[in-house]
């Protein structure tokens, strides 16, 4: 595989395993506007263990999740008596709290950044992404999964038949960070270099808007949401000189155009996100599709079914 | 003496922020809605000012805008800008029949329109900073021994006169009042004749007039403009907002102020650096602490958005 290929490949198992790490927490119903902060958190645990402490990335891996699922359940028990718009705020400054702390602590390298001596390559976390994807698949089938589900739809009825609504938060809260610890942890190691200035508010906006437009309803759509994301600047390279050039014969425009900028990435990235507010809010891949691209079962037979099981 | 210049410069500073701040308590308070495009919002009307000036309106190829009239035109660019963002976010809020996170819809609307607004301005427009020529009347006089820029003053002077008038636009006219009764209940306020749609776009005209004047007079006060100018001012007014009170103008006064205060003391004591960790550290606090803030009424943003 040539070294594009692969770039791209890590980028999108990185950004796979981010989406299913805010995915949980969004699919009980807390929108996580904080997801740099969780990455943050796992990156500069294994970036400092690996430089200073001089531990392999088997340690490293393993210590970044556990600093990213610890810190979140610490503060997801004060965070989660927020509500709505209280929460959004809260991981927000959570995120920011984290970037100016690490800003500040010579031993993580300030603002300088941190070198990362050990160096994994494209297999790691290609095979990380597939092992999350699978796990989040199977969380979601299992009763805890439903529970989860019961406390996004309706949290009061969910309450009332006996689901600790707080527990089921927490938990989802605190795996998703155990996650983005992962992600941080994998973006140390295959960038060989970590800077507090790639963990910015906009990470958080772009991961939480790839994993609200790909759709929380299940596992695949934080899947389609991220690989759309990753995908979409590569597609734009290969098209946007061509319908550059055929908009400049259109209107008659001699000389050469600016190039591509990556800005407009972003720009599709908003179109598309107040697109499918408007009129898809639910995001792409919903239970409805799911079922109706089954072949041979009736929606309404699989509803009984599931609520059998 | 020098403390208390820094503290000065701390409430100069807050001026800024108060006048953000306000934007953002206005249409959460009203209309219960997280309002994220208002950075943006801000750094539109800042970039606006700056490219009108330098090279008047793109596409049409006008010769550059005397900056009175560049100004002007930058704060009616962003009421615009507003009125749009209603149109594709807010007409989409669905809170009766929502699950968890339906009542978020126009607040990711928004967001999308963030990284549209601020992304179509980095194309046209480049990503480096601007530096905006100084105008004449931009000098300092002395009080006491202690300094303060002119423009600074008329700023904080301005951003108070905008608020009291707001405050009494919202208590005493027949608009505040269709406002107020829409903050309280919207169903109960439209069949008692309260016409929502037609209220609705004068927040967001209000919120464009906040933010349009806060931007140029940002870009006067500090000479330099660019299209992340609105991430810091924004993210610490809505810092401002928490601790004010959500929905609570003058909360978004005294808070805005208290930011701006927090930010020049800390500079002053620990350094520029530390500058993010008091300030968000003083919101989580503040969030789990008093959540309601300092002067916000508790049943705001509690269990409905």
């Amino acid at each position: 595989m040539s070294g594009y290929w692969t770039g791209i490949l890590t980028i999108l198992s990185i950004n796979v395993i981010m989406a299913y790490a805010i995915f949980l927490p969004v699919a009980t119903g807390q929108l996580n506007l904080g997801g740099a902060g969780f990455q943050a958190l796992g990156a500069y645990t294994a970036a400092f263990l690996s430089a200073v402490a001089g531990q392999s990335a088997w340690a490293t891996i393993p210590a970044a999740m556990a600093v990213g699922g610890v810190v979140s359940m610490a503060i997801a028990f004060p965070l989660l008596r927020t509500r709505g718009v209280y929460l959004v705020l809260a991981t927000f400054a959570f995120a920011e709290v984290v970037a100016g702390a690490i800003l500040n602590t010579s031993e993580l390298g300030g603002a300088m950044g941190l070198s990362v001596p050990e160096y994994l390559d494209y297999p790691v976390p290609i095979i990380a992404a597939i092992l999350v994807t699978l796990f989040v698949f199977y969380l979601m089938a299992t009763r805890f999964g439903l529970t989860m589900r019961a406390c996004h739809d309706d949290d009061v009825v969910t309450d009332l038949l006996g689901v600790s609504i707080r527990g089921v938060r927490v938990a989802a809260f605190a795996i998703g960070g155990a996650l983005a610890g992962l992600a941080g942890a994998l973006y140390a190691h295959t960038f060989s270099f970590v800077e507090i200035q790639s963990f910015n508010a906009s990470l958080s906006i772009y991961v939480l808007l790839y994993v609200l437009l790909g759709g929380t309803q299940s596992a695949l759509g934080p899947l389609f949401g991220a690989a759309f994301f990753t995908l979409l600047p590569e597609v734009l390279r290969a098209v946007l000189p061509q319908v550059k050039g055929a908009l400049a014969g259109l209107f008659g425009i001699q000389g050469a155009l600016s190039p591509p900028d990556e800005s407009w990435r972003f720009v599709i990235l908003g179109v598309l996100t107040v697109l499918m507010m408007m009129y898809r809010s639910e995001g792409l891949i919903t239970r409805t599709l799911i079922e109706r691209l089954k072949p041979g079962r009736h929606p309404a037979s699989a509803t009984v079914e599931e609520a059998s099981a | 003496m020098l403390l208390l210049q820094q503290l000065l410069n701390g409430v100069m500073l807050g001026s800024v922020y108060v006048t953000v701040a306000v934007a953002f308590t206005l249409t959460i308070g009203v209309l219960n809605f997280l309002n994220f495009t208002i950075p943006t919002l801000f750094m539109l009307s800042g970039m606006g000012a700056w490219a009108l000036t330098k090279w008047g309106l793109p596409l049409v190829h006008t010769p550059p805008f005397p900056w009175p009239m560049a100004l002007l035109f930058a704060i009616v660019v962003t009421i615009c800008a507003s009125l749009v963002v209603e149109r594709f976010t807010f007409r989409y809020m669905k809170t009766k029949y929502g699950d968890a996170t339906e009542h978020a819809i126009p607040l990711v609307s928004s967001l999308g329109f963030l990284l549209i607004i601020e992304n179509l301005m980095r194309i046209g427009y480049g990503t480096e900073a601007q530096r905006i020529a100084a105008f004449d009347w931009d000098n300092t006089i002395t009080v006491g021994g202690l300094f303060l820029r002119v423009p600074q003053l008329v700023s904080l002077l301005l951003a108070l006169l905008l608020v009291a008038g707001l405050n009494w636009v919202l208590k005493h006219s027949r608009i505040g009042r269709g406002l107020r009764a829409i903050a309280e209940n919207p169903d109960a306020a439209n069949i008692l004749g309260v016409d929502s749609r037609r209220l609705v776009p004068v927040i967001f005209t209000l919120t464009g007039v906040l933010c349009g004047l806060a931007g140029i007079l940002f870009a006067i006060n500090y000479g330099e403009v660019s299209p992340t100018m609105g991430e810091d001012i924004g993210s610490k007014a809505i810092a401002g907002m928490v601790i004010g009170g959500l929905g609570s103008i003058w909360g978004a006064v005294l808070g805005g102020l208290i930011i701006g205060i927090a930010e020049m003391l800390t500079i002053h004591f620990f350094g520029a650096d530390t500058v993010q960790v008091a300030v968000w550290g003083l919101l989580l606090i503040a969030l789990f602490v008093r959540p309601q803030g300092l002067l916000g009424h508790h049943s705001i943003g509690k269990g409905k958005l």
